[in-house]
């Protein structure tokens, strides 16, 4: 409870001051997204007319096209691979006898704390031997480990908010284990298995720097394409990019939010360090 | 089934380690293909290259330009963890002080940006800060400079724009830590005559340490890799690992020195790692916690 007394004149400015900040994490985003319908070639705020001009250069370029679809099916494969192989060994750490379990939960973790750039590296020089540079299989092996440490904690977070009673319940009233779990465990953790899927895919069509090092030149993923544009010409399409891939990212967030329980704070799984 | 069910043992039964391993394949060949076998790889490259040595390693210490990017990437590490502690710790406090709708929108200023792409981020700061950008023009319409600076290719802009990606980072382990500290302690403080100032200097500041401490780790550890960003928004004098790294592969396909730049790296991220395992928690990152 706060009281009327506490709130001090040091309190307000800190208030003021963290409202600033919070202000200054939205704001660079928010204003590209009006830039993107001015119809200046430099980038202005505010913008000084209204164009879908790059809205239609972005949908009519066949690079930009061909980078966005493989990004989509590069995401949708992780989002669904991820998922199973992140289920499965989830179930295998919660409910099994897991022989050097240390040694799983160590690798679990492996991909969010060895930077990013070294995975990025190491898979670049293992990949151009295999062969597997601008692959699918490549692209979604890749991401599937990087994405594996969020899936693996949302859904094992679902599993040990899960009331164990329900399936040994089932299990007495005479289900088969299978009938048990697909009937009894699976649509309740379901919502944490929807959210570890969406996070994902949000980590795979997002992320940049392993993209960067195992796309070709035929093959390209959406960052990388992005990452190429904005280093040799800055053109007002990547501002129409910029907000599509926003869009995505608030929609699946959202999905996200109602799929996974109205929990607070569960657009939750904290966040991605791929970010970088 | 026993007696007392462990939450560790959901459901009637548990599996077998033979069932266990066998739901745990999948998860391994993912790793050892994307994740184990490319570092081990990279890592016998530094050292095995020729044959054994630790030329490539010496060559990371001797040289005076690899000195000064290592220098530089540990500054501007240091710099945007000093700058983002400073901007994240008010707004967690403020976050652990709201409920309802302000806190949720709090936290969509806070997830959002976490959750978009790190390249729109940049790309918007590329914008915000060219010389006919946004800032400039607020420079000069305000008067403050007569005209346009140069702002991009600056340490000032790459560490600014790296503060604003990696904020999250710090705010999120820092508002966890903080709203388990029960008011009654401050309320407590109070009664025994200590002022706001006080309150925050012997009350939350020392019990929020823990999350001060993983939040700036955490940031540290994620600048001194950081790629994308240093590499768009600064230029060759401002030159960090990551993109050292990324030109020894891509222009001079000097495997063995790459690998030992990225061997140094994880030395100092496991260093950091064990260092501070106790306080770091992971989850808070990575799922809910």
């Amino acid at each position: 409870m706060r009281r009327r007394s506490e709130l001090t004149a040091g309190r307000l400015a800190a208030n003021a001051f963290a409202y600033g900040v919070a202000i200054f994490l939205l704001v660079p985003t928010a204003l590209i997204v009006p830039m993107s319908f001015g119809p200046d070639r430099y980038l202005k705020f505010p913008p000084s007319g209204f164009t879908l001009e790059w809205y239609a250069a972005y949908f009519s370029d066949r690079d930009w096209l061909d980078a966005t679809f493989f990004s989509l099916r590069i995401a949708v494969l992780t989002s669904i691979v991820a998922t199973v192989v992140g289920a499965l060994v989830s179930l295998a750490l919660v409910r099994g006898r897991l022989p050097g379990k240390p040694v799983f939960e160590l690798l679990v973790v492996g991909p969010v704390i060895v930077p990013n750039i070294a995975i990025a590296i190491a898979t670049y020089l293992v990949f151009d031997g295999l062969k597997l540079t601008g692959t699918t299989l490549g692209f979604v092996a890749a991401h599937t480990a990087l994405a594996m440490p969020f899936v693996v904690f949302t859904i094992l977070a679902s599993l040990h908010r899960f009331d164990a009673d329900l399936e040994r319940a089932a299990l007495s009233c005479g289900a088969s284990p299978l009938q048990a779990f697909t009937w009894v465990t699976l649509p309740q953790i379901l919502p944490g298995i929807v959210s570890a899927a969406l996070f994902a895919f949000i980590i795979s069509f997002d992320e940049p720097v392993i993209s960067f090092f195992i796309s070709d030149l035929d093959h390209r993923s959406l960052p990388r394409k992005m990452f190429e544009d904005i280093d040799y010409n800055v053109s007002p399409t990547l501002a129409a990019v910029a907000t599509v891939l926003t869009g995505l990212t608030i929609l699946a967030l959202v999905v996200g939010h109602f799929a996974g329980r109205s929990r607070q704070a569960s657009p939750a799984a904290r966040g991605p360090t791929s970010g970088n | 089934m026993t007696a007392r069910p462990s939450r560790f043992m959901l459901g009637g039964r548990t599996y077998s380690p033979a069932a266990s391993l066998l739901l745990a394949t999948p998860f391994l060949l993912v790793l050892m293909l994307a994740f184990l076998l490319p570092l081990g790889m990279l890592l016998r490259e530094s050292l095995f290259v020729p044959s054994f040595t630790m030329e490539h390693y010496r060559r990371v210490f001797d040289e005076p330009v690899y000195l000064r990017v290592m220098y530089r990437t540990i500054r501007i590490s240091a710099l945007v963890t000093l700058i983002s502690l400073l901007l994240g710790y008010p707004l967690a406090a403020l976050m652990a002080r709201t409920r309802g709708l302000m806190l949720n929108l709090l936290l969509v200023a806070v997830l959002l940006p976490l959750w978009t792409s790190v390249l729109v981020r940049t790309y918007a700061w590329l914008v915000l800060l060219q010389r006919n950008g946004v800032v400039n023009d607020l420079l000069t319409g305000l008067g403050l400079v007569d005209a346009p600076m140069q702002l991009l290719r600056t340490e000032g802009a790459v560490v600014l724009a790296m503060s604003h990606v990696l904020l999250p980072f710090v705010v999120l382990p820092l508002y966890a830590t903080l709203r388990a500290i029960p008011d009654d302690y401050a309320r407590a403080a109070r009664m025994l005559g200590a002022n706001g100032f006080a309150v925050f200097r012997h009350v939350t500041l020392p019990l929020s340490m823990p999350g001060i401490t993983s939040g700036c780790v955490m940031v540290f550890l994620l600048a001194l890799g950081f790629f994308v960003t240093p590499a768009l928004i600064g230029g060759p004098q401002q030159m960090m690992l990551a993109t050292l790294v990324q030109q020894q592969v891509t222009e001079l396909l000097n495997w063995p020195f790459a690998g030992a730049i990225i061997g140094v790296l994880l030395l100092a991220v496991l260093g950091l790692m064990i260092v501070f395992h106790r306080v770091i928690r992971l989850d808070r990152f990575v799922g809910q916690s």
